[in-house]
């Protein structure tokens, strides 16, 4: 069974690179014929995941397999982790600060947003020690 | 009915020296050199132009209709682009170019830039309306619409679904014309006066696959010369009853003027495809909800900047800027309220086309792929271009869709010779 790997990292604090794994990804996901509507829910799943990454988790990793049926993204950090899982998951809680929300992120989405366009989502996070960000998308349901 | 892949950006063999200008700034990776000489692939081209303006020895251009064409119509048409405006220079005005194109042998001239005033008004009735996706991308610009075609097809629902000016333009004149002088439609010959190579091929292959109303292109560089000597010619020219656009329509020749002409929400205008690209990828990850309209155009300064325009688009700006302000002053010139706008809405839909694709079937996709990865970490990753692809990764899917072998790249070469010459070497002393 083919597998396609790739892994991208993805550096502090600088918005301009960020986002260029999840367009990349896109790039991909089209040339194997992966329908439109599915490419668009990969995509903002994973830049999300990604800017989380840029904000919150001092840069990070992405690391990504496709094969014939589905995607599956980790975005991983070794950041300050998340405190409260839960309440993170809630649509309009951030933790970014105000220069970060100045610029049009952090609005608190980010995580909710996850969801909503990933099939799996599984996070595992620890205090002090980083973040792990775990997505599945399906091809076809 | 649909001419596939039609295309007005063609190749002059003759003047092509195989060198890899046009394939390194092509935004669809449309282009290859083959035994020397670029070859487009048709399937992938949108006409933005981009390769005619970075050719350095002129081997690419725009087909459009010779100014002969004008013998084959009875009555004839002129509908001027706005772009047309601000060829000529501060001596040469907005009544003059319109008068010229009379005695150059135009029965009627209807201004593109009315139905751009009309198009503006539906647009704001548009994007009033409830149920459209947000930002609102232009679709005035052809290139554009190829480009969301092939890259970015969630970004279909985003387009405004109104047709473009030059389509609305020529739908208005013909039954203008009718209504006045009772001329019968099917001897007019309705003839766009264009900036740009994009809007030959959606005339001559529309992408929403129905039949346009325009029936001959003409370039603006054509007819520029002809246009020039009748006016140094015209002298005093009388206040015939043109009817003319307001400051409005001409100003949507230059990048801004769509977007500023709609008078609502917050309006962004980019041009220039490397930068449409770079905006459009952004709607898709981060969305950009707080912008309510993108205007998009391909080229650098709007149309001003297209392929088959005379003057510098800086000074073209220039020039119109001069025109609008003068249009401004004169009172006579007010915006006209189209009440019918709805006829103006798309009635076809504009669809996907998958053509970077691997493969139909998944699996192969997928293997394709993988291929294309092997291949890629073989190679050099200095993109030179010298194998005739735009980089090592595109060089690499070439050589899998079998257009292209690996020892096209010149360091390959290299690698296979010095092999061989060893091999030689070895036999020497055995």
């Amino acid at each position: 069974m083919s597998t396609i790997v790739r892994d991208y990292s993805i550096p502090a604090n600088d918005f301009t690179i960020a986002g260029e794994a999840s367009s990349s990804v896109r790039k991909l996901l089209s040339q194997l014929g992966v329908s439109p509507d599915v490419v668009k829910r990969t995509s903002i799943a994973m830049y999300e995941a990604e800017i989380n990454a840029v904000i919150h988790g001092n840069g990070g990793k992405a690391h990504v397999e496709i094969d014939e049926s589905k995607i599956y993204i980790c975005i991983s950090d070794e950041g300050p982790g998340i405190a409260d899982l839960d309440l993170a998951m809630q649509e309009g809680y951030s933790t970014a600060p105000d220069s970060i929300r100045e610029m049009g992120f952090g609005a608190g989405m980010g995580l909710s947003n996850i969801k909503k366009n990933s099939d799996i989502l599984y996070i595992e996070t620890e205090i002090n020690k980083g973040t792990k960000v775990n997505i599945t998308v399906f091809f076809s349901k | 009915m649909e001419q596939e892949y039609f295309h007005s950006v063609t190749l002059n063999t003759a003047k092509c020296k195989g060198c890899t200008n046009c394939i390194k700034h092509c935004p669809t990776e449309a282009i290859r050199v083959r035994s020397g000489k670029a070859v487009i692939i048709k399937e992938r081209c949108i006409d933005c132009g981009v390769c005619i303006r970075v050719c350095p020895y002129h081997a690419k251009k725009a087909v459009t209709d010779s100014l002969d064409t004008i013998e084959n119509y009875s009555y004839k048409i002129a509908l001027p682009a706005p772009s047309l405006y601000g060829q000529f220079g501060p001596n040469y005005s907005r009544e003059r170019i319109v008068l010229a194109l009379k005695q150059f042998g135009f029965d009627y001239v209807f201004e593109v830039a009315r139905a751009a005033e009309i198009v503006t008004n539906a647009s704001e009735n548009y994007m009033k309306s409830k149920n459209i996706k947000k930002p609102v991308i232009s679709s005035a610009c052809p290139a554009v619409v190829r480009f969301i075609q092939i890259r970015f097809p969630n970004l279909i629902d985003n387009l405004l679904k109104i047709e473009s000016p030059m389509e609305v333009a020529a739908a208005l004149s013909k039954q203008e014309v009718h209504e006045k002088f009772g001329i019968p439609i099917e001897k007019m010959g309705v003839f766009f006066i264009s900036p740009c190579a994009a809007k030959v091929t959606s005339i001559k292959a529309p992408y929403e696959n129905i039949k346009s109303n325009v029936d001959v292109v003409l370039s603006i560089k054509d007819i520029y010369l002809p246009l020039l000597d009748i006016m140094k010619k015209q002298g005093e020219i009388t206040k015939e009853p043109f009817s003319l656009s307001s400051a409005i329509g001409v100003a949507w020749a230059s990048s801004g003027g769509e977007s500023g002409a709609i008078k609502e929400g917050r309006r962004i205008a980019v041009h220039g495809i490397h930068n449409v690209n770079d905006i459009l990828e952004q709607v898709v990850q981060r969305g950009l909800d707080n912008i309510d309209f993108i205007e998009a155009l391909a080229c650098p300064e709007g149309c001003l900047g297209g392929p088959l325009t005379v003057e510098n688009p800086f000074i073209a700006k220039e020039n119109l800027k001069t025109e609008i302000e003068k249009i401004r002053k004169d009172q006579a010139h007010k915006v006209p309220r189209t009440e019918n706008v709805d006829e103006f809405v798309w009635k076809s839909k504009v669809e996907y086309r998958p053509i970077m694709k691997l493969d139909d079937d998944m699996m192969k996709a997928l293997e394709k792929m993988q291929m294309i990865d092997e291949i890629t970490e073989g190679l050099y990753d200095l993109d030179c271009g010298a194998c005739g692809a735009p980089s090592c990764r595109a060089l690499a899917e070439d050589i899998v869709r079998g257009i292209a072998k690996e020892t096209d790249c010149i360091f390959k070469l290299r690698e296979k010779v010095n092999i061989i010459a060893n091999q030689l070497h070895q036999i020497d002393r055995s």
